[in-house]
């Protein structure tokens, strides 16, 4: 779950670390209310992206009048595909300086990595490839977390020696993230070091790990509805279904993300493109397939259907069931072309004949069939 | 011969009364895996598919010499599962479980340091088969036929895509292991490309990545060294939508690696022909 910035910055309070003073606002009335009671204000959209700098998602604001103009503007602009349900005003920072500080998972490491650099701000990307070496990293044991000399000496090491025993105390509360909240990737940037000598989130970014959501329930009713996601997207999430959308017209449904990648590799390479892709995973039953069909012709722009099933755990007689099922009680009309194989794949496709929809024999010739057929439909 | 898994292999299922467990262990069992046993927490001492089943992995090595395991328990149950298997010295173990969270992940991987001889397969991958021989998880055996195409995938349908494509050809398989598509995995791509070389029955190599992380990378570097086996690989997700990036932390470690670009770009400098669509890895394999 990726939390939006005033919610990761709540997370980071609760984990003992200074947040500015800040306010969300969910109206224009409320940023000018916000504004009036902290005094000149950021006025910023909440979307979980980078660049909404860039995209005019964050404004200043001397006034409650200017407040109240400039979250009018902000609220429900589209940003990089999320509409802005919402803007967070806070007060700005007298800054000294601003520092870097991060961890996520280096998968190649198959480790947590926790990076500290003296250069914070926006370009530690550009940072990263020009001079690699002041970006100082840790790897910390995952059964006891990082210990004090270690963060000691991550710190002198990003040449921060004189902020060592702030940031070690800071560093230690963000790593408990990991632990009590699953995060799989946190960062503050800039981490701000103020005239006054007080160390502050300046922005902060946080995202928890949706395989651990089980025992994190407590994030999803705080903040699991407060953005409004593709209208498609959610309808999938809350029939438990992977479900993306992409912006061709054909729906594709298949079994794992290796499975699903391959389909829509092969719908592009005959000409087509989907409108959005399914993933019912292993395991999964009539119902589940009826699920998924259902939530695939959501989409009107969806003029035909591919269904790429190979099983191994799924059995191929469930799927089929479910697809005729689901075919019949959504009363689908739009072609279908079905390519199942695998386990119980003969008495899959013999329920898929008895049913009048012929099994494709590979993936590819599918793929060509369900092009075909939307693009004569498309030209009726 | 084969690598990792074969017909002496003592085998036991971790969660063999579940109902995947059960389907799964009886379809190992069929092909004539040597499945010596299972556990199953407070019903130990009873017989299921014809095994005894333990109430611990300890008991179960000891009555039984097991040394490889297959785990189908839910993902809060996994990562324990996967670390008795490893304290109770089994060598090999497979995690088909999905949906492990990935800092228990991480955990377990720093506790299988302690265990050098054991190698662990997954989690969320379709296991391994080596045709003939035995099965540890859910790759169906009707797909495979015996041969010398090594097999080495992160996807556990395009497994099956290509087995089946292979089998259909006429290509026997040596062994099919499916490394699993987790982001924090066990054996990786480049460890199973150098058993595939070190085992002489394998002649052949086929391997099927996908984007992220740079596992298939390292494989080909690895490959570009020098290699006795005709390899080809493909790699899925061309077409894929980059997704919504958040934060910097994840560009800085990895740059530009993980991209299909970068992947296939990776295996051609090493030399290996490269798959357009599944469907045409046999014809370039021949």
């Amino acid at each position: 779950m990726k939390l939006l910035e005033y919610q990761a910055k709540e997370m980071l309070a609760s984990l003992g670390i200074a947040i500015p003073a800040g306010r969300v606002a969910r109206t224009p009335e409320e940023a000018a209310a916000a504004c009036a009671e902290l005094g000149p204000v950021a006025v910023k959209a909440q979307v979980p992206v980078g660049g909404r700098g860039k995209a005019g998602g964050i404004k200043l604001a001397s006034s409650p009048d200017e407040a109240r103009a400039a979250a009018q503007q902000i609220i429900g602009m589209d940003i990089k595909g999320f509409k802005v349900p919402l803007v967070y005003c806070e007060t700005a920072l007298d800054i000294e300086r601003e520092i870097y500080l991060g961890f996520t998972v280096d998968r190649d490491a198959r480790a947590n990595i926790l990076m500290l650099s003296a250069k914070g701000g926006m370009d530690i990307e550009q940072v990263a490839e020009e001079s690699p070496e002041s970006i100082a990293r840790l790897y910390p044991n995952p059964w006891r977390g990082p210990l004090d000399f270690e963060l000691n000496q991550l710190v002198f090491e990003a040449g921060l020696g004189e902020l060592a025993r702030p940031l070690v105390a800071l560093i230690k509360r963000l790593y408990r993230a990991i632990p009590e909240l699953d995060a799989v990737t946190a960062e503050i940037n800039p981490l701000v070091i103020t005239r006054k000598g007080e160390v502050v989130a300046g922005d902060a970014k946080l995202e928890t790990d949706e395989n651990a959501a089980w025992r994190h329930k407590e994030l999803e009713e705080r903040y699991g509805s407060v953005l409004e996601g593709d209208p498609y997207e959610v309808e999938a999430k809350k029939r438990g279904l992977t479900y993306v959308s992409l912006d061709g017209d054909i729906g594709i449904i298949g079994n794992g993300a290796g499975l699903c990648m391959s389909t829509l590799d092969l719908v592009q390479r005959a000409g087509g493109r989907a409108a959005n892709f399914c993933d019912i995973g292993g395991g999964a039953k009539a119902e589940v397939v009826e699920n998924a069909l259902a939530v695939i012709l959501m989409n009107t722009r969806v003029k035909g259907v591919l269904i790429n099933v190979f099983g191994g755990i799924t059995r191929g007689d469930e799927v089929a069931k479910g697809i005729v099922t689901a075919r019949d009680s959504l009363q689908m009309k739009l072609p279908l072309v079905v390519r199942l194989s695998g386990t119980r794949e003969e008495e899959g496709r013999a329920i898929l004949r008895q049913n009048g929809i012929e099994p494709g024999a590979s993936a590819w010739e599918a793929a060509q069939k369900i092009v075909q057929l939307t693009r004569s439909l498309a030209t009726r | 011969m084969s690598i990792l898994l074969n017909a002496t292999s003592r085998v036991i299922v971790q969660g063999i009364t579940g109902r995947e467990g059960t389907f799964h262990a009886e379809q190992m069992l069929e092909m004539g895996t040597k499945v010596v046993g299972g556990t199953s927490p407070g019903k130990g001492g009873t017989t299921h598919l014809g095994v005894p089943v333990f109430n611990t992995v300890a008991e179960a090595v000891r009555s039984t010499g097991a040394n490889a395991s297959g785990i189908f328990v839910p993902p809060p149950f996994a990562p324990d599962a996967i670390m008795e298997a490893a304290a109770n010295g089994i060598e090999l173990i497979v995690c088909i479980t999905e949906g492990i969270p990935i800092q228990d992940m991480i955990r377990v991987k720093d506790f299988l340091r302690g265990y050098p001889k054991t190698r662990l397969l997954g989690p969320n991958c379709p296991g391994l088969i080596t045709p003939g021989a035995a099965k540890i998880g859910i790759i169906p055996q009707r797909i495979t036929s015996p041969g010398h195409v090594g097999l080495v995938s992160r996807s556990g349908t395009l497994t099956y895509e290509v087995g089946s494509a292979l089998t259909a050809a006429g290509m026997g398989q040596s062994t099919i292991v499916g490394i699993g598509g987790d982001p924090v995995l066990g054996v990786t791509f480049r460890d199973v490309v150098e058993m595939f070389e070190h085992d002489p029955h394998t002649t052949h190599l086929v391997v099927i990545g996908e984007i992220g992380g740079s596992d298939e990378e390292r494989a080909a570097e690895l490959l570009g060294k020098g290699t006795r086996l005709k390899t080809v690989a493909f790699i899925s997700g061309r077409t894929a939508p980059e997704g919504k990036r958040m934060g910097h932390a994840g560009a800085i470690i990895s740059g530009n690696r993980g991209t299909a670009k970068s992947k296939e770009e990776a295996f051609k400098a090493a030399g290996v022909a490269v798959a357009e669509t599944t469907d045409d890895i046999v014809g370039l394999l021949r």
